[in-house]
């Protein structure tokens, strides 16, 4: 079974190296959209070292469910999903395969380059850390959320808003703590608890979000 | 009394035209009494002056708009579960009623908030989650009304709406997480309320209020939908030409 989830992260790797315009455009989404919010705000350094972590995460939390359209959408034209869904490999590993690769894909890139973002933004230097594991612990809850999403709206007309509707309010819980982690550091608190608590949604999400992305990709292909 | 017997349409449908005037009488009247109990039985509030008696729309409405998604959610799962039409149909019926609910408790909560907070909105807890709430209600039909097949419909949004459940005990934990504005809750199951106990009476008798008005929407809601799924079906022909 291993093997076979290995196979499933590798091809999604592949596929996403040859064409890795994708790739970049949700990575470029996610800098541009960060980037425009001093042009919007001003660029008062004390303002935008208080609002660095929020415009962050929500930035990543819109460029993560950009991504989200293509996690089954290509599988589900050229019949591989149908072939996933016959496999003898539990379709909720199969998927959490294609989560893990989905996230590695979009997910991790935004992660490693949030520091540099938040430099943009004045962000104290120490603090950084915090900010970057948050994102860390935070983008794989949002891939596994959104999983169900593209699942639940696979085929649809209007899929992309249709998901944001479905999608975004789920993930509210996730930018609030993630979020309050910097804050948290910032303010001196110290962002633990806030990081602990990420770790407890990738975990409980990690266990049951496939599952549920599983039996709605099998009632979406009916 | 084998309950399953009314777990197909064609045997619901006549059962639910016979309840929802009932229950819809119950509504009109359980509603007049709870206005009646709280616009002129209750005291004034010490504090709050009269502007603190739209928690006899707001609170009922508010504990209504959450109860109604764990109905909702029941409905769906159990169609998930057993594989049953009639209740993805229930599922669908309740959700705009719920929705409506949702909006009135926001609605009323930020009439509330204007004289007493001096605010319309603040990012509070409690009104974030119930605004969210609202954004599942939204998602959950906006889902449904995506997919032209029904049963796939029923069966999405039976996905969604038990992924949302999630949200449910985040609402109601929220206020201590994020303790802000909003008053802690009044009234609670293990220590006595701290209102008077004709406000409470007013409230309890508004929610039974908006209870059976749930009741009554969601089963004439369900007729509709009944109707217009089982359109190809002998029933709701012979329905059609005995009311015609």
């Amino acid at each position: 079974m291993l093997a076979a989830l290995r196979c499933v992260i590798y091809r999604d790797l592949l596929l996403a190296v040859r064409r890795s315009s994708d790739v970049l455009t949700v990575l470029l989404f996610f800098v541009i959209v960060v980037s425009l919010f001093p042009l919007g705000v001003g660029p008062d350094p004390a303002l935008l070292r208080t609002i660095a972590p929020g415009v962050i995460w929500v930035a990543a939390l819109l460029a993560s469910m950009l991504a989200l359209n293509r996690m089954f959408a290509s599988d589900h034209a050229d019949g591989t999903l149908e072939q996933m869904l016959l496999g003898a490999t539990p379709l909720g590993m199969t998927v959490a395969a294609k989560i893990l690769a989905h996230w590695l894909i979009s997910g991790l890139p935004l992660v490693l380059i949030s520091p540099v973002l938040a430099l943009q933004f004045d962000f104290p230097r120490e603090f950084l850390w915090t900010l970057t594991l948050s994102l860390a612990f935070g983008t794989p809850v949002l891939s596994l959320i959104g999983a169900i999403g593209a699942a639940l709206t696979l085929g649809l007309r209007g899929a992309g808003a249709l998901l944001s509707l479905l999608v975004l309010p789920l993930y509210v819980p996730v930018l609030i703590i993630g979020a309050g982690a910097a804050d948290a550091a910032v303010s001196g608190l110290g962002g633990q608890a806030q990081l602990l608590l990420l770790g407890a949604l990738l975990v409980f999400a990690g266990a049951f979000a496939p599952w549920a992305a599983a039996v709605a990709l099998r009632i979406s292909t009916e | 009394m084998n309950w399953f017997k009314y777990s197909s349409p064609q045997t619901f449908f006549p059962l639910a035209g016979k309840l929802a005037p009932w229950f819809g009488v119950l509504a009109a009247i359980t509603c007049a009494a709870g206005l009646y109990l709280g616009f002129f039985v209750a005291p004034t509030d010490a504090q709050q002056g009269d502007a603190y008696r739209i928690i006899f729309i707001h609170v009922p409405a508010a504990w209504m708009s959450m109860f109604l998604y764990l109905v909702m959610a029941f409905w769906a799962g159990l169609g998930l579960a057993f594989n049953t039409r009639l209740s993805g149909m229930m599922a669908s019926a309740v959700a705009p009623t719920g929705a409506l609910f949702t909006f009135l408790a926001l609605w009323t909560g930020s009439l509330w908030g204007k004289p007493t907070w001096g605010t319309w909105w603040v990012w509070d807890a409690r009104l974030t989650s119930e605004l969210i709430l609202l954004f599942l209600y939204f998602g959950f039909m906006a889902l449904q009304a995506a997919i032209d097949d029904p049963r796939r419909a029923d069966k999405a949004g039976a996905v969604l709406a038990l992924v949302g459940v999630v949200n449910i005990p985040i609402i109601y934990f929220s206020v201590k997480w994020w303790n802000t504005l909003h008053q802690g809750a009044s009234v609670s199951l293990t220590k006595a309320p701290t209102m008077a106990a004709t406000m409470l009476t007013g409230m309890a008798v508004m929610a039974f209020g908006f209870w059976f008005y749930s009741i009554a929407a969601a089963l004439t809601r369900a007729r509709c939908i009944m109707l217009e799924r089982e359109r190809a079906s002998e029933w709701v022909g012979d329905y059609a030409r005995r009311s015609a």
